[in-house]
């Protein structure tokens, strides 16, 4: 029998502390790795925020609506080419470094966004298998589309992209900015993807992947809810791909293949199809896994290992737990599980 | 008696198959109206039809209001619900993977009375209150006749003028049955216009205040429910007696 408490998740994040508190707690770490860790190992945490953005804004349409999609990283190379583009402009001089680099993933997402929605609009009258396709030959027209476009560089790619400057005078390095920027977009992705799944009408979303005929005799719309995740979706899908433009400071056509889509679908698939912590947690994983545990085995037995590893796990997985890790529970679910279990056990004591 | 769903010369065709050839038939408010037949003769396809899930040709007309007739071919098939129809589903087509809570909520999607909706959730909760104790479970782990508890509960919520029932006896126990009707009847004595489709012809006509009977996509014979019930051509095919 499986329980899940539908009113303290939608109770949950809706006040600003809560997510502010993450804010904080995230720039704290930075500011502890920026002390303690190397610089390549700053890289590959930084590279969890933006895949953890890629990877819940995903699990919207793939997880909570029930659609199979095949196209994300299409979405991240438009927001990703975007937001490297817009950060060379002299016209954006004016706004101060920071904060100029913590609003170009709107931008990002907001040209993803449209992308969506042109993409979205006709094939999402499509189901399953032809709707995976659909959105894999999308990812593809925008990778060629870029792979011939000179003013971005084409094959050869995009050199050195600025990134947000360090502020000596608040101790922040190169390193902290980026991470902290990263931070703020991941909280930001994450609370806002909860609440709109989590609220009233957010439960249209849901319904759609459990029964369209019966989600359209409850009054939902259902091409309208499948189009407006898409949207959602490709929005943050922008802001990620703009955090690892930022990030990487190298872009380049090749990178945003199908493979990069079947990475994210693997974290989502991992994390659990419907739980955004396991998105994110899976994530982290899927990110720190070939950096530094898949590296050091590769320098250990002469052979890159990485992709038998992924396929093995994803067929352990598959077998073992097909659900991820986490299925559709959040970690909140746990958390509050376990409080439950220990309550009564220390009201018991106290007696 | 006042009518408050008509039906005139309704047509399905399934590819070049004519399912339904010219059903018409109507439902008065306050009435249990039932359909019944065997597999095959439209029953379920007429449902279908009036909440716009297939397409159909003839008339489907709601009242609005007091005196207003709303045609329903002009109305989106996610619109339905807010004119006033409610549908539970042949099989259910409960949310297998929310909770009973999420379920009856969503039956109240089309909504915006907060407070009421409020209300009438907790009156679906008097009405089967197995269900209160299984609010924060997973539609799809509870047994089949809960499961057509939420199914009727879902389509309560939506405050509907005429509930649509599509075999809510399907593939459960006898006594389940009987409560389910039982709890059918109750909600018709509260005033609600119900429109049900049935295979089980005894439990249906017994509760019924009107029936049809479709066969092979026409109406053959309608009738009070209790007459029907005495009824040698309706014993003799459908109850299994002489």
């Amino acid at each position: 029998m499986e329980m899940r408490d539908e009113a303290a998740r939608s109770q949950a994040l809706k006040s600003i502390p809560g997510p502010l508190i993450g804010i904080v707690i995230l720039i704290a770490i930075a500011y502890l790795l920026d002390a303690t860790a190397n610089p390549y190992t700053q890289f590959v945490l930084t590279m969890i925020l933006a895949n953890a953005v890629l990877a819940t804004s995903l699990n919207l349409v793939n997880g909570f609506t029930g659609q199979f999609s095949l196209g994300h990283a299409g979405f991240m190379a438009v927001g990703a080419y975007t937001s490297a583009w817009l950060a060379t402009r002299p016209e954006l001089a004016f706004l101060p470094d920071y904060l100029k680099f913590l609003s170009l993933p709107i931008a990002a997402g907001l040209l993803a966004a449209i992308a969506g929605y042109i993409v979205g609009l006709p094939s999402l009258r499509l189901k399953g298998d032809y709707l995976a396709i659909v959105t894999l030959g999308f990812g593809e027209i925008i990778r060629v589309i870029l792979l011939n476009s000179e003013a971005v560089g084409g094959a050869r790619g995009l050199y050195g992209i600025p990134a947000a400057a360090a502020i000596p005078s608040l101790g922040m390095s190169e390193f902290i900015s980026q991470f902290s920027i990263s931070s703020i977009w991941l909280v930001i992705t994450f609370v806002t993807l909860w609440r709109i799944v989590h609220s009233a009408k957010g439960r249209a979303f849901l319904s759609v992947r459990e029964d369209e005929i019966a989600a359209e005799a409850m009054g939902i719309n259902i091409t309208q809810t499948k189009v407006r995740a898409f949207v959602i979706s490709a929005f943050f899908a922008g802001v990620g791909g703009a955090l690892f433009a930022h990030t990487v400071k190298y872009l380049n056509p090749a990178t945003f293949t199908f493979t990069k889509s079947v990475d994210i679908i693997i974290m989502i698939v991992l994390g659990g199809m419907g739980s955004f912590t396991g998105s994110v947690i899976a994530a982290a994983i899927i990110t720190v896994l070939p950096e530094m545990v898949l590296r050091e085995l590769q320098q250990l037995t002469g052979v890159d290992l990485r992709m038998v590893i992924y396929s093995l796990m994803l067929i352990l997985f598959m077998i073992l737990k097909p659900t991820g890790i986490l299925g559709t529970l959040e970690a909140t679910d746990i958390l509050r599980k376990l409080r439950e279990r220990f309550k009564p056990a220390a009201a018991q004591e106290s007696k | 008696m006042s009518k408050i769903l008509t039906v005139d010369d309704l047509q399905v065709k399934y590819g070049g198959i004519l399912a339904l050839k010219g059903i018409s038939f109507e439902v008065n408010k306050g009435e249990i109206v039932s359909l019944i037949g065997a597999n095959g003769a439209g029953k379920t396809t007429t449902l279908r039809a009036i909440s716009g899930l297939v397409p159909f040709t003839g008339r489907i007309q709601l009242l609005q209001g007091e005196t207003e007739w709303l045609d329903l071919s002009t109305v989106a098939k996610h619109d339905i619900v807010r004119k006033g129809l409610a549908h539970s589903p042949e099989g259910r087509g409960i949310f297998p993977n929310l909770t009973v809570y999420e379920n009856l909520f969503l039956g109240a999607f089309a909504r915006n009375d907060k407070p009421e909706i409020a209300k009438d959730l907790e009156h679906c909760f008097e009405l089967f209150p197995r269900l209160k104790e299984r609010i924060k479970q997973k539609a799809g782990t509870l047994s089949g006749g809960e499961q057509q508890m939420v199914a009727i509960s879902r389509a309560l919520m939506a405050k509907p003028k005429v509930l649509l029932l599509d075999e809510p006896s399907l593939g459960l126990a006898p006594l389940i049955v009987a409560q389910i009707f039982e709890i059918i009847k109750k909600v018709n004595s509260e005033g609600m216009t119900v429109l049900l489709v049935e295979q089980n012809a005894r439990m249906a006509l017994k509760i019924s205040h009107r029936a049809y009977c479709v066969e092979t996509g026409k109406i053959t014979l309608s009738g009070k429910g209790i007459d029907l019930l005495k009824d040698s051509r309706i014993v003799d095919s459908y109850l299994g007696g002489h």
